[in-house]
C-alpha cells in the first residue's frame, strides 16, 4: 500500500493561482511570447488528397514585398531521419492525404505570408484516393498493439458457439471527430547557435523536444521548449505534429530571426490528430436474470497511410463486463487521410457510447432496470486482468446517482412522458477510464528565501495543474500552499511526462511528493537557504497487484420535439468514483467540461470528410457544432467520498477523461426512452428522429 | 487575403458614386460575412467603401403604422426595438435566433439581407463553386448537401439562403428600398434575392454600385411568429425555419404569410401553402393539407430529404401554436 499523503492543502477548492494572470491577459500563450523582429510562416497545404506533386511554382509568391523566403520540398533543410513519417515535411513530392504541408511561405507579416502562400502554384500528378470507411474493406487489417500498448484482441471461453437465453446484436458507429481547443496550435521557433528554442502550445515540453530532436538530428539538449500556459488540448497537443516541424524547419532558414507559425481554425482539421471513425458491431447474451454469458465486440476503424495510430475502441468493454464468453477485436484500414491521434478519452469515449447503448437494449430485452442489470453483473474482480480493482465503486455510483437524479419509480417504457409538444425520456450509462501513472518524471525542491522553489517540467493545460501541483507540493512539504513557488511547463526543469491518458497530476505529484520526502530526509524541517534535492517517480508495487480505475454514473434527461425532432438535454448528472479529490474546484471544472464534450459527441460533434476531395469540408466552428452555453443546462457532478490506498501518495485518480466516458451513451438512451427510436449511429441529430 | 484600398464616404450618394465607378468596389457595413470571405479567398475586392457609419442607422414609424428600418441599424438593435417587438414579433425572434451576440452587435439590416450562402463549398476555395466561380461545376450536388435547398434549385447550384431575418420579412412584405447610380427604388423580399438558375453566382437583384438605405415593414403583424429548428440551440444556421402570420376569423383561416428559410437560394415564400389555408377551417387537417400542397413542389437530394418531414413537422406546428395562441 502507498504512504498517502495527510491532506490539508489537497482537498481544499483553491481558485487558480493563474486565474488573475489569465484574467488580467498577462499570462502568455504561445503566440504571444514578445520575440525580436519575427516573421511569420502560413503553410501550403496539399489540395489533391493522394499523388504527386510535379511541379511547385513559387515565383509570384517569392516576388511578393514582404516575403522572405518559401520553403518546398524542393528547398527545404533535409530532416535526419524518416522513420517520423509525421513530421518528415517537405522532404518529398509524395502526397498522402488532403492538407498535407508541402510548402512554407515566410513573410514579415501574417497577412504577406497568407497571401503569398495563396499565389503557390502546384501541378500534381493525381492518383485515385481511398477515403471512406467501410466495415467489410478488403484493406482491413488486425495492428500488433491498439493505443498506447493494449492487445489489439482478447478472446475467452466460446463467444462463437454461445447460445444465451437474451441476445442483443446491434452495430454502432460513431463518426470523425476533431479537438477543438481554444487556443489553436501555434508555435515560435528561434534557431541560433545551434539552438532551438520553441513557444509552443503543448501537453509536454519533454515529449515535443524529445519527438523533435531524432527528425531534426539535434541533441535533445540543443531544443528548449516552452509552454507556461496552454489553452486546452484534449489530446491534440499530445505530441509534436507536421507544423511543429515545419516551423522548426522555417526557423533554420530564418537566419537567427524567430519565426512564428499559427495554424488557422481550417487547418487544424488536417494536422493535429482527430478521433477516427468507428464502427463498432457488439453482441452481449444474457440468461432471463440479466446475468451477461456473451460480450463481443469488434472494431473497425481508420488510420493513415502515413503513420498507424489505432484507436482502443473495445478497452473499456474489457473493464467493464465480465462473461464466460467474450472477444474484443480491432480492425484498422489505412485509408488517404490525416493521421488520427488522441481526443479525449481515446479508446472509452467512442467504444463505451457502443456497450452502454448495448447494455441499454440488453435491459429492455431482459425487462430489468437498467441500473439493476449494471449492478447484476458486477464483476469480483477485473475482467480484463484479473487483478482485483484497487477500488470499484461503480455499483455505488449508479445508486447514488439514481437516487440524486430521481431514477425510482420511473417507468421505463419508450414515449411514456410528454410535456406539450415534447417528448421526455431518461437515460443512465456506465463510466469507467484507466488510472494511468506515467514513468519518468523528476522533480527538485530548493529552499530559498524562505520559500520553496518545486521544479518540474510539467504542463498545465487550462486544468489547473499548477495550481493542484502546488497544493500536493505544500501538503508534501507540510507546509502552507503560499509558501510554495511551483515552476513548470519548460525543458530547462526536470523532465515530466506528458499531460495526457488523465496521468498528469497522478505522475507528476507522485514525483513531487517523493522529491519533497527526500528534500525532507536530507534537511528536515529546518532547511539553510539554497537547500535543494530532487527526485523521480518511484517504482509502485500495487500497480502490478491492483487493476487501477475510476468509474462513473451518468444519468440523462432529454426532451424530443415530436415536431421537428430537435433534442434538448435540460439535466445531466454524473456521480464519479475517482479516488480522493486534489481540489474539487477543479475537478468539477474537469468533470462538468467532460460531460459537457460529451453531450456535444452525443449530439452534434462530426468531422465530414468529403468523399470527392478527401478532406473534411465543415471545417470551422461555424460548421463543426460543438456545444454552445444555450446547450448546456442543469448539469450536476459529484464524487465519492473515497481515497484510492493503490494508486498514489495523494490516494487520487486523474479525473480529465472520465467525464465525456458514458455521457454519450446515457444521452442515446434518454432519446430511445423518449422516442422509442434507437439512434446507434453518432450524432443523434434531428433528422434521425423525424416521425418518431 | 489580398491587398485591398478603403474609403469612408461621408453619405449614401457618395458610397453609391464610388462603387459604381469602381468595378473591383464592395460595400462594407458589419464586416461579419464579407471579412471572413476575404481572410478565405471566397471575395477579393479592390476597394472596401464602408457604409457603416452612415446615418442609415433609424428605425421611423411609417404612416401606415408600419417600420422604416435603416440599413445600418444593427440586428441587436432592431431585434431589442419596442415597436418590433410589438408590431413584428416574427422579426425580432427572426433576429435574436440568428448568429451570436457579439455578431448581432456586428451586423446590419441591411448586411444581413446580403449574407452569401454557408455552402461549405462556396466558403472553401480549394474546390469546385459555381457560385464563387461560374462554370466550374456544382461539388455539393454529389457532395455533402445536408443543409442543401429543397425548392428552386439547379442543376448549377444546390445552396440555400442563411439569412433568419429575410425570412420573416419575406413574410412580413417588407420592401428593400436602394440608393443606385439611376437613383432610388423599391423591391419586395420575395423578389430581392434570386433563384440561382444558370447564374448562381448573383444572389440578388441588386445591381453593381446599388446600395441598401432601409427596409420598410407594412402595416403591423403583432401575433407573427418565427421557428427555427437546428441542432444546437443556438449559433447555428436554420436546418429549417418558418416565419407566420395568421389571419383568422370564425374558425376559418381569412388571411395566412407564410415564409420558410433553409430551403432554397432565397427566403422562400410559401404561396400554395398560403393559397391552402385561405378560407379553410383551422385544425391539423388544414395545416397538414398546406404543408403538402407546398411539399408537393419540393425537390431533395439524397442527403437533405429530411427536410421535407422537417419542414412539414415545423409548418404544422407554428400553424397550430398560432392558433391555440389567438385563442
Amino acid at each position: 500500500m502507498t504512504d498517502l499523503l495527510r491532506p490539508r492543502a489537497i482537498g481544499a477548492p483553491l481558485e487558480r493561482l493563474d486565474g488573475p494572470d489569465k484574467i488580467n491577459g498577462t499570462a502568455r500563450y504561445a503566440f504571444e511570447h514578445p520575440v525580436p523582429d519575427p516573421l511569420y510562416v502560413h503553410p501550403v497545404q496539399a489540395t489533391i488528397a493522394r499523388g504527386r506533386i510535379e511541379d511547385i511554382d513559387v515565383h509570384a509568391a517569392e516576388d511578393l514585398d514582404g516575403v522572405a523566403t518559401v520553403l518546398t520540398h524542393e528547398n527545404a533543410p533535409r530532416l535526419a531521419t524518416d522513420s517520423d513519417a509525421e513530421l518528415w515535411v517537405l522532404q518529398s513530392p509524395e502526397v498522402a492525404f488532403r492538407g498535407q504541408l508541402i510548402g512554407a511561405v515566410l513573410a514579415e507579416t501574417p497577412e504577406i505570408a497568407r497571401q503569398a502562400a495563396d499565389l503557390v502554384r502546384v501541378d500534381y500528378r493525381r492518383e485515385p484516393h481511398h477515403v471512406v470507411l467501410r466495415g467489410d474493406d478488403d484493406a482491413l487489417y488486425a495492428p500488433e498493439v491498439v493505443n498506447p500498448s493494449f492487445a489489439a484482441d482478447t478472446r475467452d471461453g466460446d463467444p462463437d458457439g454461445a447460445e444465451p437465453a437474451v441476445v442483443v446484436d446491434a452495430t454502432y458507429t460513431t463518426p470523425m471527430e476533431h479537438n477543438n481547443p481554444m487556443e489553436p496550435h501555434a508555435t515560435i521557433a528561434t534557431w541560433r547557435g545551434g539552438v532551438l528554442t520553441m513557444y509552443d502550445s503543448t501537453q509536454g515540453v519533454h515529449q515535443m523536444r524529445s519527438r523533435l530532436a531524432p527528425v531534426l538530428g539535434l541533441d535533445p539538449e540543443r531544443i528548449r521548449v516552452l509552454a507556461p500556459h496552454v489553452g486546452g488540448g484534449f489530446g491534440s497537443k499530445g505530441t509534436a505534429h507536421a507544423h511543429n516541424a515545419l516551423a522548426a524547419l522555417a526557423a533554420r532558414v530564418a537566419g537567427g530571426r524567430p519565426v512564428k507559425l499559427a495554424l488557422t481554425r481550417q487547418q487544424m482539421f488536417a494536422l493535429v490528430g482527430y478521433r477516427t471513425p468507428t464502427i463498432q458491431h457488439v453482441r452481449l447474451g444474457a440468461d432471463r436474470d440479466g446475468k451477461l454469458e456473451l460480450v463481443t465486440h469488434d472494431v473497425v476503424e481508420q488510420t493513415s497511410t502515413v503513420q498507424e495510430f489505432a484507436e482502443q475502441t473495445a478497452v473499456g468493454t474489457r473493464t467493464v463486463y465480465a462473461a464466460p464468453n467474450r472477444r474484443t477485436t480491432h480492425r484498422l484500414a489505412a485509408l488517404d487521410v490525416p493521421v488520427p491521434f488522441w481526443m479525449r478519452a481515446p479508446g472509452e469515449a467512442p467504444g463505451m457510447f457502443a456497450t452502454e447503448s448495448a447494455v441499454d437494449e440488453l435491459a429492455e430485452a431482459c425487462g430489468i432496470d437498467p441500473i439493476d442489470l449494471r449492478c447484476r453483473n458486477e464483476p469480483a474482480v477485473d475482467p480484463a486482468t484479473g487483478l482485483p480493482h484497487s477500488a470499484r465503486h461503480l455499483a455505488e455510483c449508479l445508486r447514488e446517482g439514481a437516487e440524486r437524479f430521481g431514477w425510482a419509480g420511473r417507468d421505463p417504457a419508450p414515449r411514456s412522458a410528454r410535456d406539450g409538444d415534447w417528448l421526455v425520456g431518461t437515460g443512465v450509462a456506465s463510466a469507467t477510464y484507466p488510472g494511468y501513472k506515467m514513468p519518468g518524471s523528476t522533480a527538485t525542491v530548493r529552499y530559498r528565501d524562505g520559500r520553496y522553489e518545486v521544479r518540474i517540467g510539467a504542463a498545465d493545460i487550462g486544468t489547473g495543474t499548477r495550481t493542484a501541483l502546488t497544493q500536493i507540493a505544500a501538503d508534501a512539504l507540510d507546509r502552507p500552499v503560499s509558501d510554495v513557488d511551483l515552476e513548470l511547463g519548460d525543458t530547462a526543469l526536470p523532465t515530466a511526462t506528458v499531460e495526457g491518458g488523465s496521468s498528469g497530476l497522478t505522475s507528476w505529484g507522485t514525483t513531487v511528493v517523493e522529491a519533497a520526502r527526500r528534500f525532507r530526509e536530507k534537511f528536515g524541517h529546518d532547511p539553510a537557504d539554497g537547500d535543494e534535492a530532487d527526485g523521480a517517480m518511484p517504482e509502485e508495487p500495487d500497480e502490478q497487484r491492483y487493476a487501477i480505475h475510476s468509474f462513473g454514473a451518468h444519468f440523462a434527461e432529454v426532451r424530443v420535439n415530436a415536431d421537428t425532432g430537435e433534442v434538448r438535454v435540460p439535466r445531466l448528472l454524473g456521480v464519479f468514483s475517482v479516488g480522493r479529490v486534489v481540489n474539487p474546484r477543479l475537478v468539477r471544472s474537469q468533470l462538468l467540461g467532460g460531460i459537457t464534450m460529451g453531450m456535444s459527441m452525443a449530439l452534434f460533434e462530426h468531422s465530414v470528410l468529403d468523399p470527392q476531395f478527401g478532406h473534411v469540408i465543415n471545417h470551422d466552428l461555424a460548421q463543426y457544432h460543438v456545444a454552445a452555453h444555450a446547450d448546456v443546462a442543469d448539469i450536476e457532478v459529484s464524487w465519492l467520498d473515497e481515497h484510492d490506498p493503490h494508486s498514489n501518495p495523494m490516494g487520487s485518480r486523474g479525473v480529465g477523461e472520465i467525464g465525456i466516458v458514458g455521457s454519450p451513451a446515457a444521452i442515446a438512451n434518454a432519446v430511445h426512452h423518449a422516442t422509442g427510436i434507437r439512434v446507434r449511429d453518432l450524432p443523434i441529430t434531428p433528422d434521425k428522429l423525424l416521425g418518431g | 487575403m489580398n491587398p485591398f484600398d478603403y474609403v469612408r464616404p461621408d453619405d449614401a450618394a457618395g458610397a453609391v458614386a464610388t462603387v459604381a465607378r469602381n468595378p473591383g468596389a464592395v460595400f462594407l457595413a458589419g464586416g461579419t460575412n464579407l471579412v471572413d470571405h476575404l481572410k478565405l479567398g471566397v471575395s477579393a475586392p479592390e476597394l472596401l467603401v464602408d457604409v457603416s457609419r452612415l446615418p442609415l442607422d433609424e428605425v421611423r414609424e411609417l404612416p401606415d403604422g408600419g417600420l422604416r428600418v435603416g440599413a445600418g441599424v444593427r440586428n441587436s438593435d432592431l431585434a431589442a426595438h419596442p415597436l418590433v417587438r410589438s408590431r413584428f414579433p416574427a422579426l425580432a425572434q427572426a433576429l435574436l435566433a440568428g448568429a451570436s451576440g457579439q455578431l448581432r452587435n456586428a451586423a446590419t439590416t441591411g448586411g444581413n439581407l446580403l449574407q452569401r450562402t454557408r455552402c461549405p463549398y462556396f466558403q472553401d476555395v480549394t474546390t469546385p463553386c459555381n457560385k464563387r466561380d461560374p462554370g466550374a461545376g456544382c461539388s455539393a450536388i454529389g457532395g455533402h448537401h445536408r443543409d442543401a435547398a429543397i425548392f428552386g434549385a439547379s442543376p448549377e447550384c444546390v445552396a440555400t439562403h442563411p439569412s433568419d431575418m429575410a425570412v420573416a420579412m419575406a413574410a412580413l412584405d417588407a420592401q428593400v428600398r436602394v440608393q443606385g447610380p439611376e437613383g432610388e427604388r423599391a423591391v419586395p423580399v420575395v423578389e430581392f434575392h434570386r433563384l440561382p438558375g444558370d447564374e448562381p453566382q448573383r444572389d440578388s437583384v441588386l445591381r453593381h454600385g446599388e446600395l441598401i438605405t432601409a427596409v420598410d415593414l407594412p402595416g403591423s403583424a403583432p401575433r407573427s411568429v418565427y421557428r427555427k429548428v437546428r441542432e444546437r440551440a443556438s449559433y447555428a444556421f436554420a436546418l429549417v425555419s418558418v416565419a407566420a402570420d395568421l389571419d383568422v376569423a370564425d374558425g376559418r383561416v381569412r388571411n395566412a404569410r407564410i415564409a420558410l428559410g433553409g430551403v432554397a437560394h432565397k427566403p422562400w415564400r410559401a404561396t400554395r401553402a398560403e393559397g391552402a389555408l385561405r378560407g379553410a377551417p383551422v385544425g391539423e387537417q388544414a395545416f397538414r393539407a398546406a404543408a403538402d400542397a407546398e411539399l408537393a413542389a419540393a425537390e431533395p437530394l439524397s442527403g437533405n430529404a429530411y427536410k421535407v418531414p422537417m419542414t412539414r413537422g415545423t409548418l404544422v406546428a407554428v400553424l397550430r401554436d398560432l392558433v391555440e395562441e389567438a385563442r
